[in-house]
């Protein structure tokens, strides 16, 4: 049996007065990908934002339920969120690389939190280009800016500046929803490499995507979770008629 | 009339106006460029100035313009991008950000005579500071605070919200957001509004006329000691700027070449302040291509 790395139970989360989310439970084991899925608006950034607390920054937000991160909650008044977000790192939708070189996006964290020694440096830039699968196309220009990559390589750098501070849960909100279907594929590819060593929680719009990649794949609608499960269930054999419905097209 | 024509019209009728404005500034521009230039001469702006007798130079009040303009910046600018961190990365709308900003606002509106006059009685009288540069760079900071103030508040909403979130979504708190991303990603912008509000200062004479004074004692530039009553660098000595000086010489200047003086001053004066506009596009372009592009 796996470890569950992440569990929620009876989340709630208000937008002023507006519920967004209506309680959901939902856990995720160590390491592997799940899909959130659901038509727009139904809460799924929602929920995601709520996993490193980046809710946190919108005004008027009220929380309740409870989410623990390896048995820690992640609301307990004295959660230290820095901490948390260096553990459950976060990639948008828009790729978002500071206007630096490549080498400093991705070791702009490390540098941040005070590691000098260049030799390491050096080291976890590759690793982490490596593993974001974009080394080979940036190896020979890693100080020039990563705002002059394609947007493609430019959210692979930003994965790879994720993947830099070693977290342990990698939260992505349609990263390839801004990317062409080539730079799709290989965002793709990547994830499929790091699911191994990863708890990946991906939010796609993309149901052929979450079929691909996916090893769960959760349904959300307005606001509640309406089923969770293996992929290939939830996509040839559904156990609710509305995300049977949503699967095939019917509405969404 | 169909779309088509409107948008000519609207287009010719944009265009005149541009236009307009255009031949207005050129013919100004060229007006103050034709009769300044002539007068110029490195005598003309390294000599001391003469009261009565023709021949005199500007040196003092050139220096003085720069001096006071460093001073002012030095003083205005650490407060104003303080607070426009403060402002805009850290502040809720609340009624105390809401006062902060509006009196922004109307101080950035004030007329730069009642800044000068506020000067005069607060900083010469009231302080002792007499006509000197402090009184007067105490002056240009009250004038330039605000709308320094409000140029870098909107140079950090330049940078986007996705880089903030990009910031903390990897663990940096906000202090290290603001300091290690939003701010360099601001600089080239910051930069601009820095030189351009310089040549805002660097121009400013209302609100010097009784605050830095309206003498320019001839300075000993072999005497650097900063408590020397004849050194250049003395905060505490009256200064008259070159702005000042062109306004002093049209109404009472005695000195049997007031005009060309006063050309050459503007002509000066216009030129350093064009050269802060185009070494604000230079820098900024150059350093926002430094930091965004191979
Ligand atoms: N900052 C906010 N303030 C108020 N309401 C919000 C805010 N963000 C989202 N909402 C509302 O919460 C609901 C859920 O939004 P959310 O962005 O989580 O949906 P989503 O499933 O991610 O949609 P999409 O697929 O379009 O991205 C929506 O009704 C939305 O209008
Ligand atoms: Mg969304």
């Amino acid at each position: 049996m796996k470890e569950e790395i992440l569990t929620t139970q009876d989340l709630h989360l208000y937008y002023g007065d507006k519920e967004a989310l209506k309680g959901i439970n939902l856990n995720f084991d160590e390491k592997g990908i799940t899909a959130l899925i659901g038509p727009s608006g139904c809460g799924k950034s929602t929920y995601l934002r709520t996993l490193n607390r980046m809710n946190d920054l919108i005004p008027n937000v009220t929380i309740t339920g409870t989410i623990k991160f390896k048995g820690n909650d992640l609301y307990a008044p004295n959660a230290d969120t820095v901490q948390i977000r260096k553990e459950i790192g976060m990639v948008f939708q828009q790729p978002n690389p500071f206007p630096f070189s490549i080498y400093d996006n991705v070791i702009y964290g490390l540098r941040i939190a005070g590691e000098k020694d260049k030799e390491k440096l050096d080291a976890v830039v590759e690793k982490s280009l490596r593993q974001a699968a974009v080394w080979d196309e940036v190896k020979d220009h890693l100080h020039e800016s990563a705002l002059a990559l394609s947007g493609g390589q430019q959210q692979r750098v930003c994965i790879a500046r994720v993947l830099a501070v070693s977290p342990e849960i990698i939260l992505l909100d349609e990263p390839t929803s801004a990317l062409d279907p080539v730079s799709s594929s290989q965002i793709e590819a990547t994830l499929l490499n790091l699911r191994h060593d990863y708890t990946i929680i991906i939010v796609t719009h993309n149901l052929q995507q979450a079929s691909r990649i996916a090893d769960r794949t959760a349904f959300f609608m307005n606001g509640e979770l309406i089923e969770v499960d293996q992929t290939k269930n939830i996509f040839m054999n559904p156990a609710n008629k509305q995300t049977e419905d949503y699967i095939s097209g019917r509405f969404g | 009339m169909n779309s088509k024509t409107q948008n000519k019209v609207a287009i010719g009728g944009l265009y005149g106006i541009a236009g307009f404005v255009v031949l207005i500034l050129l013919a100004l521009l060229g007006f103050i460029l034709v009769s300044g230039v002539p007068q110029l001469s490195w005598h003309f702006l390294t000599a001391p100035g003469k009261a009565f007798l023709k021949g005199g130079g500007v040196g003092v009040q050139l220096f003085n313009s720069f001096y006071l303009l460093i001073l002012a910046m030095l003083i205005s600018f650490p407060i104003a991008l303080g607070a426009a961190i403060y402002l805009y990365e850290y502040a809720k709308d609340n009624w105390l950000t809401t006062t902060i900003r509006t009196a922004i606002e109307i101080l950035s509106s004030l007329p730069s005579v009642v800044v000068g006059l506020f000067g005069f009685l607060f900083f010469v009288v009231k302080l002792h500071l007499g006509f000197s540069i402090l009184s007067g760079a105490f002056a240009l900071t009250f004038f330039n605070l605000p709308l320094l103030a409000r140029s870098i508040e909107d140079s950090l909403r330049t940078v986007s919200d996705v880089q903030r979130e990009g910031g903390l979504a990897l663990g940096l708190s906000r202090w290290e957001t603001v300091s290690r991303v939003i701010l360099p990603a601001a600089v080239p912008s910051i930069l601009t509004g820095v030189i351009l509000s310089a040549g805002r200062v660097f121009g400013e004479a209302a609100a010097l006329i009784y605050t830095a004074g309206q003498s320019a004692p001839a300075l000993n530039f072999a005497d650097w000691n900063p408590f020397n009553i004849s050194s250049p660098l003395n905060p505490m000595r009256p200064a008259e700027t070159l702005a000042v000086h062109i306004w002093k010489i049209n109404s009472e200047g005695i000195m049997p070449d007031a005009k060309a003086i006063s050309s050459g001053s503007s002509a000066v004066l216009v030129i350093a302040i064009l050269l802060f506009n185009f070494a604000a596009r230079y820098l900024g372009k150059r350093l926002y291509k430094r930091l965004t592009s191979a």
